[in-house]
Parts: structure tokens; C-alpha cells; sequence
């Protein structure tokens, strides 16, 4: 818990509030707190939207790993396993993707240094980015469409197809998620827990938006590059 | 900036229209009583479609009219035909596993005394909660949609138009693959036969929209037990019963994952006519199944086992956590080994992870891989053993108050420790191979996870029901609930086990046709007559459980003199748990006949002062871990 309280005061003085100093519930006050020496315990703290996305993330983790398994086992258990020559225009999905880790990045530290404009300006960059990377994986699909290679055809484009659209759909939710950053939080709170919830969502969005950009790297050389 | 403060710490004031308060409420007191309704409603349909499974095989080929006024095509002039009979079986397990043993334990009284035992206010992310629970609706409604596209014409005919695989309409009551779907027939579509259709779609997308409820409300439980204990409330001051459900919310957020993934593959070789089950030269019915090739049908079986062994411990794990905490509380003694039972819990969840190949034996996986899955399928013992002893230690030399609770929670050792000592026999593949798909192993599962999570929720019902309701419920009724439900459920199963071993085989209609059962037909007669008094019984609990709400003799705060946090609050407790106020910890959970003390319990906000603080000045770290005594 004491990771929490550093974070949180981090913040808090960062938005030019001191210690809090409300207390008056009619609590004594004592030691084993999970706040430190003040009264009032800390109603929300930004762990709580961090470890929020880190279970997200290992759940989805679990849901990419049994693909994956089914993926290798499927491999090898028929005789019907044709890969196909990578469509080129996946080079350019990964390399928005990877771009948009980055830009996410900034906006979040823009954010940390109080430069809301800013923060706001690469938000929209990478919401760009993102929706760049699924237009571009859409194309893939539509090239595959047109060589005759379906859902069915074989099962390396089963998985093909499967892969692409659940990474998507994880993405579309990243993505949706941003929006939300981009319409509600662009604001600074007048609140310390306003404040802190604002900064709070913008680092868990963060950590999602950089875990798809892994994920997709990953199932990209599972895809192509794996033998 | 104080005063904005102060608004946003109570962030949520109680809502005020009747939707927001009672149906899309994110308040996580009402969202826990939304889930034991759903289950209350589920297990009634399953307990009907298994009173109905047991008439069939007593009494095979006897006309039952109303049957078939319902059914027309499967239970045609009223009997029943052998595969509406697989589709009760399916049916049940189906709801009885994901709607009833997933949702109360965890859903219901997880939801709403988790965050009341630690001290928050709410869960971490109430609309998330919200979801969950709605989610998981939409799920149990597709699952009774399934039900009625196979059992209605006119529904099924609906159903037909959306293409092949969603033919329906074949008379049963949903799909007849059993709660684990096996492919390659549950994967092939209308061609397996019928019961195939859209049944089986339904079931599927069911189990997923099922399976995205159980995530977020898994992410939700180990955000909120992390995150948001109060001041004071260390992880080993904890009530057993938050280890059980932190512990279950990590097996679901990592096994319900593996069984969507699953659930999408099968749905798209139903639907997609993609081949990851289905493999190639299969004849159903005496016809070449055209255009699948290569496909693994045992892919599916380590899928969902991987998923499904885990699950098994999330219906079970909530009730060892209730059956603790109501023991060491009716026992008035510290729960034993309170460490002990903490790493037991966790050791029992993490090993199910690795346990799933115990129910594949007879798959032809190599020998050397059975040996071991058999082996960590047998040390699960050792957890279940200490927890098994740890309970007997709690009531060893204790003055017991015999309540209703304490009765379930005393009957959940029971039960369980029958029903587990048979884990060790099927989890040797000598004798699995023997005992596999026989009435032996349905007689296992059904008293280990069926019946012990079901009497640990009965202890969390009668437990908790004042705190809930502000009212007692009736201890005549709920005693002689209790000694029904107890004889009969081991009426049922003990015959069971016989049964299996002289070779009955599961999920077959009829056993009238086959010699070597002609005898035993007796058996199922008595097991039918067992099964029918249990479930009659069940509605006294219905019974006490409506008519206490509204006329049960008034509760108290703490009626049961019990310890944790949600007996210092009001009865029932105020929209945000403390009335505003946030409670402090001071020491562990079972603090029972502490020598020194004014009372024979101490409650967990009783600061360490006067009287007291000599005898409990080195123990405020660890749960009143029974060392002492």
C-alpha cells in the first residue's frame, strides 16, 4: 500500500494542494493507517484504475494465450496448414502502432508536467494512429478477400482473421477509452479527487494503449515470423 | 475546496427513482441481491429439469400428459424421449454450474458483504458491478432462449430462417451435448442430430456473454480487495471469507478467458465453417460430414478444462470461506490456523490450474502426462486436508451454538470431505478408467461442488439474512431444512457410488435395456424417491426465506455476536456501508473468548485499550489465529 500513498502525493502536490487536514469524523487518529499519520483514509487512489487495467490485461492475456495454444496445436494436428504471404500493408499496422505507443506516451507525460493543451493535442494524434492501424488492418483483410482467402478457407486464416479481429476489437475499446479521455478529462478538476481520478484514468489508458501495441507485436511474429 | 472535497469522498448519494435504486442500481448491496435472485430462479428450473430426469429413469416409457402438452415433439403422447432427456441433462448442468454455483457465491454474497468486510464503502468500480450483473442476465435469458428455440415450434421456426446451423425447433429442451459441449458433435451442427441447432448456438454465445459478466466482476473483487481496505484492515486481518473470494476472483479472471476463446472457436466451425474441432472423414449418421478437415476435438476438452477445473473451486472455494467464518463464529473460538487456512485457500486455487488433464484420462494422452495430472490432482489433498482439519480443530472442545447457520456450515465439512475423498479414487487413472462417465463420478462432483457450495450457501443465507433483511429467519424451519436436505442429499449420492461401480453409465436415458442393471433398479427407485423430498423441502427454505423478509422476528446490529465489520454497521446497512463514517481495524477477525476481555467475542474496530491490552498487545498483526489457544 505504500507504493499508493507515494503516487497519490505526488499528485497531490503537484496540483498545489497540501497534505489533506480534514479529519473531524470522530475517528482518533492512529498508526497502521494505510494513508499515513492523517485521519481521513483516502477514498479513491489512482491504484485503484491501475490495477483495474492490469487485471483487464491479464485476462485478456489468458484469452490471447488459449488462442495461441489452440493456434499451436492446430498446426501441427492436420495436414491442411497453409500460411499465407504476409500482406505488406501489415508492416505499415505495425509501424502505426508502434508510433502510437510513442505519441501516447507523450501525451501522458504532458499531462504529468500540467501541459493539458498538449496532453489533449497528442491524445488526438494517437486516437488518429489508432484508427490508422485498424483502416490498415481492414485493407489487409480486404487484399486477403480478394486472393479468394476466407475465414474457412483454411485454418491459418481462420486464425489469421480470428487474431486480427480480437486484437481489433480490444484495440476499438483502447480506442474508445481515449475518446473518453479526449471528451471528459481534458479539463483540469477543481478537486484533489477529481484531479487525481483525471490523472489516474489518462495512466491507465496508458498502460492499455501500450499493451495492445505489444500484444499486436507479438501476434505479428506468431503470425509471420514464427516457424 | 473542503467542502468540494467532502462531495466528491461521498460520491454517490443513495439514488432516489425506483430504476436507479432497484434495477440499474450501482449500489453493490443491491447488485448482490439481483444475483441470489437470479440464482434462486435458476436453481428452481434446474431443480425441476432434475426431478423430471429422475421420473424418466424410474419410471422410463410412463406417460406424463403435461409433458406432452409442453413438449409435443419431444416428449411426444408424453414420454419422454432420450434426447430430451440429454438436453435436462445439459440444461442442468449448464444452469446449475455458471447460474447458480458462479453467480450466488460470488456474485450474490461476495458482491455484498466483500466490501462491507473490509470497510468500503462500495466496490471499486460500481458501474462495471452494474454490468456484470446485467451482462450475466442477458446470458442466463439467451440460455433460456436456447430452451424455447428447441422446445418450440414456433420459436424454432424462427429460428430456421437465420440459416442451417440455426435450425430448431427439434423438441428438446436446448442442446444435448452435456455442460461441456464436447465436439466434434456438439461442433457439426444439425447434421449431429437433433437438439444440435440453434440450441447449441445459443448455449455457446450464452456461455460467452456468461463468461464477459464473471470477468468484469472478477476484475472488479480484486481491484476493490486491493485497493480499498480500510484503515487498519492488513490482508491477514482479513475474514476468511474476503480470502475465498479474492482467491475465486483470480481463478475466474484467469480461467473464463480460456473458455471464451473456446467458445468462439466451436461457434465458429458451428457457424463460420472453420475446422479447429472437426476433423476430417467424419461420418455422423452414416454420412460423410463434408468441407472440415484436420480438425482436434480433444483441442476442445483441454480448452475447457482448463477452464472448467477451476471453475469447480470457484463454486466451491466462496463456501469453504462462509462455512469458516460461521464455524469459529458459532464454535466462539478463533478459527483454527487462520494462517493456515489462507495459504491452504490459495494453494487449493492455484493448484486447479494445473489439475485439468484428471478429467481427460481416458483421452489417450500419454501415460506419462496422466501420471502427472494424477499426482497434482492427489496433492490437492493436502490444502483440502488441512482446511478439513483446521474446521475439526475450530469445533474441537468448543461451547457450539447450534444455529442454523452453524448446522449448514457443520453439514458443508460433512459433504464436502464425502465428496472429496472420492476425488482421490477418480484422480488415479487405474481406477478413472474403471470409473470414468459412470454414476460414480456424477455422485463425486455433485456432492464436493454441487451440494457443499450449495450448504455453504445455505450458512451464508441463514447467516447473513438479518443483516440483510433486518429480520431473523425462522430456526424451526430452517432446522428441519437442514436435516431433510441433509439426509436426503446423501440419499441421493451414497447410492450413487454404488451405482457406479457396478458400471451404470451417466447420461443415458434408460438403463431398462441393459442386463447387468436389471437389478439395480430398486436403487434409482430410492434415489428418485430421495431426490423428490429434497427438492419439496427446498421450498420451506423458499418459504422462510419470503416470509422472513416481511415478517421475521426483528434482528439486531450484531444479532449473532459475531466479530467483523458488517455487524458494527446498521441493519441493513446505509447506502454507502458506515452512514459516512470509516471504520478502523484494530485487530483480526475471529477474536473469540479472548482471555481478559468483557465479552466472549471482540469486535474488529475494538481499539486495543483498558481491559484488553495486555493479553492482545503482540497479536494485532496476525487474525486471532488460534496459537493462544
Amino acid at each position: 500500500m505504500a507504493a499508493t500513498v507515494t503516487n497519490t502525493e505526488s499528485v497531490v502536490t503537484a496540483i498545489g494542494v497540501g497534505p489533506r487536514s480534514r479529519g473531524g469524523n470522530g475517528f482518533p487518529k492512529n498508526g497502521g493507517s494505510r494513508d499515513g499519520e492523517d485521519g481521513e483514509p483516502l477514498r479513491f487512489t489512482p491504484a485503484r484504475y491501475r490495477i483495474g487495467v492490469w487485471m483487464a490485461i491479464a485476462s485478456i492475456v489468458m484469452l490471447f494465450t488459449a488462442l495461441t495454444s489452440a493456434y499451436i496445436v492446430r498446426s501441427a494436428s492436420g495436414n491442411d496448414w497453409q500460411p499465407i504471404a504476409m500482406p505488406k500493408v501489415l508492416w505499415l499496422s505495425t509501424l502505426l502502432i508502434v508510433i502510437s505507443s510513442l505519441t501516447m506516451e507523450v501525451s501522458r507525460r504532458s499531462l504529468k508536467q500540467q501541459r493539458d493543451a498538449r496532453y489533449g493535442r497528442w491524445l488526438i494524434i494517437t486516437v488518429a494512429l489508432g484508427l490508422s492501424f485498424l483502416a490498415s488492418q481492414i485493407i489487409a483483410w480486404r487484399q486477403l478477400v480478394r486472393q479468394g482467402l476466407y475465414l474457412a478457407s483454411n485454418p491459418y486464416n481462420s486464425f489469421f482473421y480470428l487474431f486480427t479481429a480480437a486484437h481489433g476489437l480490444h484495440l476499438l475499446g483502447g480506442i474508445m477509452a481515449l475518446t473518453y479521455l479526449l471528451l471528459r478529462t481534458r479539463q483540469r478538476r477543481s478537486t484533489i479527487d477529481g484531479e487525481l481520478r483525471r490523472v489516474g484514468a489518462a495512466d491507465s489508458a496508458t498502460i492499455y494503449w501500450h499493451f495492445m501495441d505489444v500484444l499486436w507485436v507479438a501476434l505479428f511474429f506468431l503470425l509471420f515470423l514464427w516457424k | 475546496m473542503a467542502e468540494a472535497t467532502h462531495e466528491e469522498v461521498h460520491r454517490h448519494p443513495a439514488p432516489k427513482g425506483f430504476i436507479r435504486k432497484y434495477i440499474f442500481s450501482l449500489d453493490h448491496k443491491v447488485i448482490g441481491i439481483q444475483y441470489i435472485l437470479l440464482a434462486l430462479t435458476a436453481v428452481v428450473v434446474g431443480m425441476v429439469m432434475s426431478v423430471l430426469m429422475r421420473m424418466n429413469l424410474s419410471w422410463p416409457g410412463t406417460k406424463w400428459p403435461i409433458m406432452g402438452t409442453l413438449f409435443p415433439t419431444g416428449a411426444p403422447g408424453g414420454v419422454i424421449s432420450p434426447e430430451f432427456y440429454l438436453s435436462l441433462v445439459t440444461m442442468h448442468g449448464t444452469l446449475m454450474v455458471f447460474f447458480v454455483l458462479t453467480t450466488a457465491p460470488q456474485g450474490g454474497f461476495g458482491n455484498y458483504f466483500l466490501p462491507i468486510q473490509i470497510g468500503a464503502e462500495d466496490m471499486a468500480f460500481p458501474v462495471l458491478n452494474m454490468l456484470s450483473f446485467w451482462v450475466t442476465f442477458v446470458g442466463f435469458i439467451v440460455l433460456l432462449t436456447a430452451i424455447f428455440a428447441e422446445g418450440n415450434l414456433t420459436v424454432g421456426a424462427w429460428f430456421s430462417k437465420l440459416g442451417t446451423s440455426f435450425a430448431a425447433g427439434s423438441g428438446t429442451v436446448g442442446p444435448i451435448g452435456g455442460w461441456t459441449g464436447y465436439p466434434p458433435l456438439s461442433a457439426l451442427g444439425k447434421i449431429a442430430g437433433p437438439g444440435q441447432g440453434a440450441g447449441v448456438n445459443l448455449w455457446i454465445i450464452s456461455i460467452a456473454i456468461f463468461c464477459v459478466g464473471s470477468l468484469l466482476g472478477a476484475l472488479n473483487f480484486i481491484t476493490t480487495l486491493l485497493n480499498m481496505r480500510t484503515r487498519g484492515m492488513s490482508l491477514m486481518r482479513m475474514p476468511l471469507t474476503c480470502w475465498a473470494w479474492f482467491t475465486t476472483a483470480i481463478l475466474a479472471l484467469l480461467s473464463f478467458p480460456v473458455l471464451l476463446a473456446g467458445g468462439i472457436l466451436l461457434l465458429l466451425d458451428r457457424i463460420g465453417g472453420t475446422s479447429f474441432f472437426i476433423p476430417g472423414g467424419l461420418f455422423v449418421s452414416g454420412s460423410l460430414v463434408p468441407l472440415h478437415n484436420g480438425g482436434s476435438p480433444l483441442l476442445w476438452q483441454h480448452l475447457f478444462w482448463f477452464f472448467g477445473h477451476p471453475e469447480v473451486y470457484i463454486a466451491i472455494l466462496p463456501g469453504m470461506g462462509a462455512t469458516s467464518h460461521v464455524l469459529s463464529t458459532f464454535a466462539r473460538k478463533p478459527i483454527f490456523g487462520y494462517r493456515a487456512m489462507v495459504f491452504a485457500i490459495f494453494a487449493i486455487g492455484m493448484l486447479g490450474f494445473f489439475v485439468w488433464g484428471h478429467h481427460m484420462f481416458i483421452s489417450g494422452m500419454s501415460p506419462y502426462s496422466a501420471i502427472a495430472f494424477s499426482i497434482l490432482t492427489l496433492s490437492i489433498g493436502v490444502p483440502s486436508a488441512i482446511k478439513t482439519f483446521n474446521w475439526l480443530g475450530t469445533l474441537w472442545g468448543a461451547k457450539i451454538r447450534f444455529t442454523t447457520p452453524m448446522l449448514f456450515a457443520i453439514g458443508f465439512v460433512s459433504v464436502f470431505v464425502a465428496g472429496g475423498i472420492t476425488g482421490l479414487v477418480l484422480g488415479q487413472t487405474s481406477l478413472d478408467f474403471f470409473f470414468h462417465d459412470t454414476y460414480f463420478v456424477t455422485a463425486h462432483f455433485h456432492l464436493v461442488m454441487g451440494v457443499a457450495s450449495i450448504f455453504g450457501m445455505f450458512a451464508a443465507t441463514y447467516f447473513w439474512f438479518p443483516k440483510m433483511f433486518g429480520r431473523m429467519m425462522n430456526e424451526t424451519l430452517g432446522k428441519l431444512h437442514f436435516w431433510v436436505t441433509f439426509l436426503g442429499v446423501y440419499a441421493i449420492f451414497v447410492p450413487f457410488h454404488a451405482m457406479g461401480m457396478l458400471g451404470m453409465p451417466r447420461r443415458y436415458a434408460n438403463f431398462g435395456e441393459y442386463e447387468f442393471l436389471k437389478n439395480s433398479h430398486s436403487l434409482v427407485l430410492f434415489v428418485t424417491v430421495a431426490a423428490i423430498i429434497t427438492v419439496g423441502i427446498q421450498f420451506v427454505f423458499y418459504f422462510n426465506l419470503f416470509w422472513s423478509m416481511f415478517w421475521g422476528k426483528k434482528a439486531s446490529d450484531n444479532p449473532w455476536e459475531a466479530t467483523t465489520l458488517e455487524w458494527t454497521t446498521a441493519t441493513p446497512p446505509p447506502h454507502d456501508n458506515f452512514a459516512g463514517v470509516v471504520p478502523t481495524v484494530y485487530r483480526g477477525p475471529y477474536e473469540f473468548a479472548v482471555p481478559g476481555a468483557p465479552r466472549d467475542f471482540v469486535m474488529q474496530t475494538e481499539p486495543e485499550a483498558v481491559e484488553v491490552t495486555a493479553e492482545l498487545g503482540d497479536r494485532s498483526g496476525n487474525g486471532g489465529n488460534g496459537h493462544k489457544h
